[in-house]
């Protein structure tokens, strides 16, 4: 899933400090899982602002809502009737969230309250770590189901580096090497042979970022 | 600020800090005029929205009467209440407000004088810092 964290509360208030009454929309999906964007934090960001605002003696009027997943044009929409009664709206979804309802929403500005880090799995209660770049052609199969786009360091298709050292990257000490963790993968599933096929260089201008704005058409779909 | 009596919400963990401040009233203890006590079933009912919202709309001062740590009745109660206490000291540091207006107090359930003790020194702290200005009336 997507995973965020709020931004600094400072550089919040000084998006927000020409308003008065502003909507804060957090969002019920990734980043509720990820505590960065969910009721809950909406709750708290929206209190915090107050109180800051209060002090300093400009108070401000935050409407708070949760729709359950701001980047769905159906859920977002609910949002409609309470937009109309606000100032700005300060989005603590992810960045698809915010230009979704930047889409919908072409006349009131919207600002982000979340910094979008990364796909990634949750490690254990309060940790998460990167696990997909979405680079657009999946070399999982070939890797024994651990990503080297996301979890080397230096994005080796045909690793190791010279740089791993008892199981631990070069780059971030305390990551472990990605091919060391796909050596010992492809040991366990006897598949070790998969190591010595060379993993051809990807085509980054074509399945990637690099080629420009990513679309999926899937004309089934379409009504 | 000679009339300044600043006000404290104090929430109780039904395990420790609630018969705590019933025993801290039977012995008649002196306990400042402007508390109000909020009793949990565990400190880990306590949500930071809790803290900050009490702040919010009118306290001055919060208090969490919570277990000895390794002595809650659920476990980690506690200990999830001592987390996020250090999120509402964050947030109450970069709204720059001072984060000594909330604070957790470990006690057990015949720690009375240690309840009104710790109210009576949170009441003077806070009569010294003034009234919570961002407290929204």
């Amino acid at each position: 899933m997507i995973k965020a964290e709020q931004k600094p509360i400072d550089e919040i208030l000084k998006y927000l400090d020409p308003y008065n009454k502003i909507l804060l929309s957090g969002c019920g999906a990734c980043v509720t899982v990820c505590h960065a964007g969910g009721e809950k934090e909406v709750g708290l960001l929206a209190s915090g602002l107050r109180m800051a605002r209060q002090k300093i003696g400009k108070k401000i009027e935050v409407l708070e809502i949760t729709p359950t997943r701001q980047c769905e044009p159906e859920f977002a929409l609910e949002l409609s009737e309470t937009i109309e009664k606000v100032e700005a709206v300060l989005s603590i979804a992810c960045g698809v969230g915010v230009q979704t309802l930047v889409r919908h929403f072409p006349k009131i500005p919207i600002f982000p309250g979340v910094n979008t880090s990364f796909l990634g799995e949750t490690i254990t209660q309060g940790v998460w770590e990167e696990r997909c770049q979405a680079c657009g052609n999946c070399v999982l199969e070939k890797t024994g189901g651990i990503c080297p786009i996301s979890r080397c360091a230096k994005q080796l298709l045909n690793g190791p580096c010279g740089g791993s050292s008892k199981g631990k990257c070069e780059i971030k000490k305390e990551a472990d090497c990605a091919w060391q963790l796909i050596y010992d993968r492809l040991k366990t599933l006897n598949q070790l042979y998969k190591m010595e096929e060379i993993i051809p260089a990807k085509q980054w201008g074509v399945e990637s970022r690099d080629s420009g704005l990513r679309r999926i058409v899937r004309e089934d779909l379409k009504v | 600020m000679v009339n300044f009596d600043p006000k404290i919400v104090a929430f109780c963990c039904d395990q420790s800090g609630y018969p705590a401040a019933d025993m801290a009233g039977t012995l008649k203890l002196k306990l400042p005029k402007n508390v109000e006590i909020v009793r949990v079933p565990c400190a880990g009912r306590i949500e930071t929205i809790y803290l900050l919202k009490a702040l919010e709309k009118g306290a001055d001062g919060v208090l969490l009467f919570a277990c000895y740590e390794e002595n809650c009745q659920f476990l980690r109660g506690n200990l999830r209440a001592k987390g996020r206490l250090s999120y509402a000291h964050r947030m109450l540091e970069k709204i720059g407000l001072e984060k000594e207006r909330i604070e957790i107090c470990h006690l057990a359930t015949n720690s009375g004088a240690k309840l009104a003790e710790t109210l009576r020194r949170k009441s003077e702290q806070l009569k010294k810092m003034g009234p919570n200005p961002a407290k929204i009336s």
